[in-house]
């Protein structure tokens, strides 16, 4: 990343003076007046490989020209990034591309919002002159969450950088050489042979459909056509900050009442809150902490709500899994919830009632079919779409979005708190945690609810607790699986000094989940995560154990957290998952 | 001490030279001499490459300097019993001239050594590659003990004043390089020597590893020094194991001999060396490529700068030069800068050693001055092209270079001036074309290896080689298009200015060179469906004339069946079933058989 103590140094871009720090590259500098150079491979988010050679320019005095998105600015540089010979390198450069990429962009999942097609438009390609060989490789469909489509792959190893170097997993690298050239898992193998967390920030930073989410929109169509059916939906926390990006709005954006209005319109039968099951996965999963402490049990006890974050444990740390709380994530208490309290309540046959849920997640859809997820005697959470698969349902339901009106979430599966909706922020169950915990433990009224320490994106955030009584509660949070396996090594080395910690499997948590839309880079994360925060002091209540259809639902029906029914419905176990490491 | 021998018998165990058979020969003398008692008067001695690979294996008896070619097992016998006993020269196993027939007894008289300067070549084929003392009798060494005499800053002016170059292709002066890497902010820096050497046709650093071993250690000593190194690998790939066998062996002794490790030559200065075996893909001759592969990555060029005197090998300063710049560097300090700078021309100083193969008559390995012209190269050294055809072009730079015509034989040879011609100096690979050498079909050779050894990290080179080749491929089948022509230009141009390293950016050479030079091939081709040098399979025919007497042999020879004709009568060929192969022309007695 820049840094603006670097000296700064001189240059001109396409005539124009500018002075920037001499550690900007001159895509960078560019920028910073208003010259925009297209470019493919770069991501802000990664690191740089200048290789797919879009964002090449004229340097005065070179042999060729030079990638600028790597390319670092130096005193008296003279560049142009418009020239005849810079121009039609681009186009051709594009065109090469798409001589080796399937012709299909009208049907295509990313059709106008492919990066590829946007550049091919941008820099005019009309036509490809190259007609010949191109790569043919198996698309890899063999798990629920992420599909791979090779044949799309431009190569700019987007994919290979975000897994290695944000989540440490490395799970893509580069095979064959030369045209043969292939990104995918070691050994041709399917994702879920290999480390693959799902966590999907692949299809996220992917500028092609070479990854892209599983589609299972028709599945919910089907749903919702058949007049047998109970379709209930729930949308997660970070789903309404998002949401509206994908039809213009700017980011951040909230539009949760629209959201509601949108799905009633496609004809769910109840629009429901993950936020309240997020409420329940505090109530349980704090006394579980809390119980841990009094009785010595395993420390620090871990968040297991990322299924991401989960898939990795089980994965490549085994013997850490009893340090995950065993509370099931909101989801999954959704889901059991709603096929045995709602049923029974509203006297609807659960084998009619088809659970959907929207989720900024690719890794939820892999968490939903998890076998143990039964409890309810169905399969507890039927089908998971991503905010990106709900944006295209709400766009063939020929819904216009903006105009739509604000609606409310029915009750009482939609009665949620700022706690439960600050769960997709990293930090925020942490923080929603503290909030009960203190009370539950102390008796005491928290005074200020807001612990700003945790929040942040910061890799790893710690923080302590004066709970009273002697207990200091300290704890840490982290979002990303590289900064997740710092913790986990830290524990290993038994240095990991806290009670509590929560994890994030993605950069920022769900706000910048692997099925939310994009672009999506730490200004969209800042903003989403602001949204996160401003829908939290609007609440009502701001405390988990204060909502009070939970309270009616453990007075009524669940009984204690951690008591028998809540032991049976709302915990799970994890196991280790044997594959390439 | 070993006693003094009255005569030494030189075998080359370069590799050509094994590979045809002096291997089996050493032995076979030393068992002939211990038979005759003559162990002790006569010494064997396997030594590095002489060059001339095409008349292997070599045999130099001295102290005559009597040089025997083509040696088999079977000579063996009479080279004891007539040359070391008796005292004669045996004529029949003598060198012939190419271009004159004559027998030449003495290695300095025949013309392919007369022109030659060898300098990096000095010891090649005249000492024991695995022998420490016979490196350091032919003054090895002195140049590091010199050098360590001198302030390291000393060492880089000598350096710079030798106007040496890099003789991997680019030719980036070398002592320039050296005051980079020493300038760099960094405790720890490296010296690697890039051993890759990949270009088809290519075994100069081949053969100073196998022949010359030390002289690459002591070059390397000098440079960690110079650089303020004290590490150093050599990355040479697997398919040289001679060589590698060669430079441990040269590595332990010089170890041992205090000329590695801690407190070299008595000395404060450490350096230590490792050598790092590379699995052969071209593209690890690349700079940046061959550090990742030492790192253990995936070998793939990154964008420089970064530099690698400033960002190297696992990111610490690190020079690397190539064998042959390395192999300069002991003499250049042992003799000062000003004999190497006095030969060459006015920006490339010193020699250069050239792989001449192709349809030459010498091929082999020759080191001369910079500016001689490629003429003197080809017809002098090389002795003319084979089998009395006419000289077409010569393909030198390997796969990054291009082919020259005729009319550019006297252009004299350094850096700039083959860069002009669109070629480049390459890592000195020469590839000697005639006739019958279609030059469509060459670009096509050189795309397809360009193309099959990209990494596959950009997008110019991945998929613009990919279209290039797939074009002339066409075009040698008879299928080109007019616009075929400005499409490969148009490519090459884009291919060559946005390509992320060197090896795209050079790999529309040989399209771009035959294009300027011999365009009316490719229009032959495309418009006439014609190829001219008869070498493209798809455009030519075979017809049987009536010289014809209907022996038949032909349609015995043709392996597709593609021949009728009752016995006594004039055959006929199936032009739809013909392979082209010219099986029958080859074997028809009555060249009733032409080709069109």
């Amino acid at each position: 990343m820049s840094d603006i103590t670097v000296p700064a140094v001189n240059l001109t871009i396409d005539g124009q003076k500018v002075s920037v720090p001499g550690n900007f590259t001159i895509l960078e500098a560019a920028r910073e007046i208003g010259v925009h150079i297209p470019h493919l491979c770069y991501h802000p988010d990664l690191s740089r490989e200048g290789n797919c050679r879009v964002c090449v320019v004229e340097l005065k005095g070179a042999r060729s020209l030079v990638a600028s998105c790597v390319y670092l600015v130096a005193d008296g540089m003279e560049v142009h990034t418009n020239t005849p010979w810079v121009r039609e390198t681009r186009k051709t450069v594009i065109e090469l591309m798409l001589a080796n990429h399937p012709e299909d962009c009208l049907f295509c999942v990313k059709n106008q919002r492919c990066e590829l097609q946007a550049l091919a438009a941008e820099v005019g390609v009309r036509q490809i002159r190259f007609r010949g060989e191109k790569r043919k490789a198996e698309k890899d469909t063999d798990n629920p969450a992420i599909v791979r489509d090779p044949e799309k792959c431009i190569l700019c190893t987007r994919c290979v950088r975000v897994c290695s170097e944000r989540q440490g997993l490395d799970v893509y690298t580069s095979t064959n050489r030369g045209f043969d050239s292939i990104v995918g898992p070691a050994f041709g193998l399917g994702l879920d042979k290999v480390a693959c967390s799902f966590c999907g920030q692949c299809t996220s930073v992917c500028p092609t459909a070479a990854l892209t989410e599983k589609d299972d929109t028709h599945e919910v169509w089907d749903a919702l056509a058949d007049p047998e059916k109970y379709v209930v939906v729930q949308t997660a926390p970070s789903v309404r900050v998002a949401l509206g990006e994908e039809f213009g709005m700017k980011s951040g954006g909230i539009v949760t009442g629209r959201m509601v209005a949108a799905l009633r319109r496609m004809g769910f039968d109840k629009v429901f809150d993950t936020d309240f099951a997020a409420d329940m996965t505090i109530m349980e999963e704090g006394h579980e902490l809390l119980h841990r402490i009094r009785t010595g049990g395993v420390l620090p006890m871990m968040t297991s709500c990322s299924p991401g974050w989960v898939n990795f444990v089980e994965t490549l740390y085994p013997e850490i899994l009893p340090h995950l709380s065993s509370a099931k994530s909101p989801q999954q208490m959704f889901g059991v919830t709603v096929k045995t309290y709602f049923a029974e309540r509203e006297k609807i046959d659960p084998a009619k009632i088809v659970s959907v849920s929207i989720m900024p997640c690719t890794a939820k859809k892999w968490e939903a079919r998890r076998p143990q997820f039964d409890d309810s005697g169905y399969r507890d959470v039927d089908i998971v779409i991503t905010t990106r698969e709900l944006a295209r349902m709400i766009k063939q339901a020929s819904i216009d979005f903006a105009a739509l009106p604000e609606e409310d979430y029915d009750a009482p599966m939609g009665i949620s708190t700022g706690g439960g909706q600050i769960f997709g922020a990293t930090g925020g169950v942490m923080e929603a945690a503290l909030r009960t915990a203190y009370e539950v433990h102390t008796g005491r009224k928290l005074d200020n609810v807001d612990f700003c320490e945790v929040r942040g994106l910061q890799g790893i955030k710690e923080s302590q607790v004066d709970f009273g009584n002697g207990l200091i509660l300290r704890v840490a949070v982290a979002h990303t699986l590289r900064n997740a396996r710092k913790l986990v090594e830290k524990i290993r080395a038994g240095d990991a000094d806290y009670h509590f910690i929560e994890i994030m499997a993605c950069p920022g948590g769900c706000i910048a989940g692997g099925g939310q839309p994009y672009p999506i880079d730490n200004d969209v994360r800042a903003a989403r995560m602001k949204s996160m925060y401003d829908i939290d002091v609007q609440k009502t209540y701001r405390k988990s154990h204060e909502n009070p259809a939970i309270i009616e639902l453990y007075d009524t029906w669940m009984g204690k957290p951690l008591g028998e029914r809540a032991h049976h419905l709302l915990h799970t176990r994890f196991a280790p998952q044997e594959r390439l490491k | 001490m070993e006693k003094l021998a009255r005569a030494h018998v030189l075998v080359c165990g370069g590799t050509g030279c094994s590979s045809s058979g002096s291997k089996i020969i050493i032995p076979a003398l030393r068992e002939k001499l211990q038979a005759k008692g003559m162990e002790d008067e006569v010494r064997v001695v396997e030594t590095g490459c002489h060059g001339l690979c095409e008349m292997g294996p070599l045999v130099i008896v001295y102290p005559e300097g009597v040089f025997y070619v083509r040696v088999k097992p079977e000579d063996v016998d009479e080279i004891v019993e007539t040359h070391l006993v008796k005292g004669r020269t045996i004529t029949r196993l003598l060198y012939r001239e190419a271009t004159t027939l004559e027998t030449v007894p003495g290695y300095d008289k025949i013309a392919f050594y007369k022109k030659q300067k060898r300098y990096a070549l000095a010891n090649c084929g005249h000492i024991n590659p695995e022998s420490l003392e016979e490196y350091i009798g032919a003054d090895g060494y002195e140049g590091l003990a010199k050098a360590l005499d001198m302030t390291p800053e000393a060492v880089i002016e000598e350096i710079k004043a030798s106007g040496l170059r890099g003789r991997g292709g680019g030719g980036f002066p070398t002592g320039l390089k050296w005051q980079f890497t020493r300038a760099a902010s960094g405790d720890k820096k490296y010296v690697i020597c890039n051993a890759d050497e990949g270009d088809p046709g290519a075994f100069m650093d081949r053969s100073v590893l196998e022949g010359d071993p030390h002289r690459i250690i002591e070059g390397m000593a000098v440079c960690g020094y110079a650089i303020g190194s004290d590490e150093g690998y050599i990355y040479c790939r697997a398919e040289y194991p001679l060589a590698i066998k060669r430079l441990r062996n040269a590595i332990a002794q010089a170890r041992e001999a205090g000329l590695l490790g801690e407190g070299i030559l008595s000395g404060k200065f450490n350096f230590d060396l490792h050598i790092k075996e590379g699995a052969g893909a071209f593209v690890c001759g690349e700079e940046t490529a061959l550090m990742a592969s030492i790192e253990g990555r995936r070998g793939m060029p990154r964008p420089r700068p970064p530099f690698p005197a400033n960002s190297g090998l696992w990111g610490k300063p690190t020079n690397i030069n190539n064998v042959e710049t390395f192999a300069n560097v002991p003499s250049i300090m042992r003799d000062g800068a000003g004999y190497f700078a006095s030969q060459g021309t006015e920006t490339s100083k010193g020699t250069k050693v050239f792989a001449l193969t192709g349809k030459i008559n010498n091929t082999g390995l020759a080191e001369v001055p910079m500016g001689i012209t490629m003429r003197e190269i080809i017809y002098e050294i090389g002795g003319g092209i084979s089998d009395g055809r006419n000289f077409k072009a010569v393909q030198i730079g390997g796969p990054s270079g291009g082919c020259l015509p005729e009319s550019l034989l006297d252009l004299p040879i350094d850096y700039e001036s083959l860069t002009r011609a669109g070629a480049m100096m390459g890592s000195g690979g020469l590839v000697v074309m005639d006739e019958t050498t279609c030059m469509v079909d060459v670009a096509r050779y050189f795309l397809n290896f360009t193309q099959d050894e990209s990494c596959g990290k950009c997008t110019p080179c991945r998929e613009g080689t990919k279209r290039m080749l797939e074009i002339l491929n066409r075009i040698c089948e008879g299928m080109g298009k007019e616009e075929d022509i400005p499409l490969l230009e148009n490519l090459a141009k884009s291919i060559k200015g946005a390509s992320l390293c060197a090896l795209g950016q050079t790999a529309p050479n040989p399209v771009l060179s035959t294009l300027s030079f011999f365009r009316d091939e490719y229009e032959a081709h495309i418009r006439e469906h014609r190829c001219p040098a008869g070498a493209c399979a798809a455009l030519i025919g075979y017809t049987i004339t009536d010289k014809c007497r209907g022996c038949g042999l032909c349609k015995k020879a043709c392996p597709a069946g593609a021949i009728s004709g009752e016995t006594k009568n004039v055959h006929v060929i199936d032009k739809k079933t013909c392979v082209r192969c010219g099986e029958c022309q080859a074997k028809c007695p009555f060249n009733a058989i032409d080709k069109s």
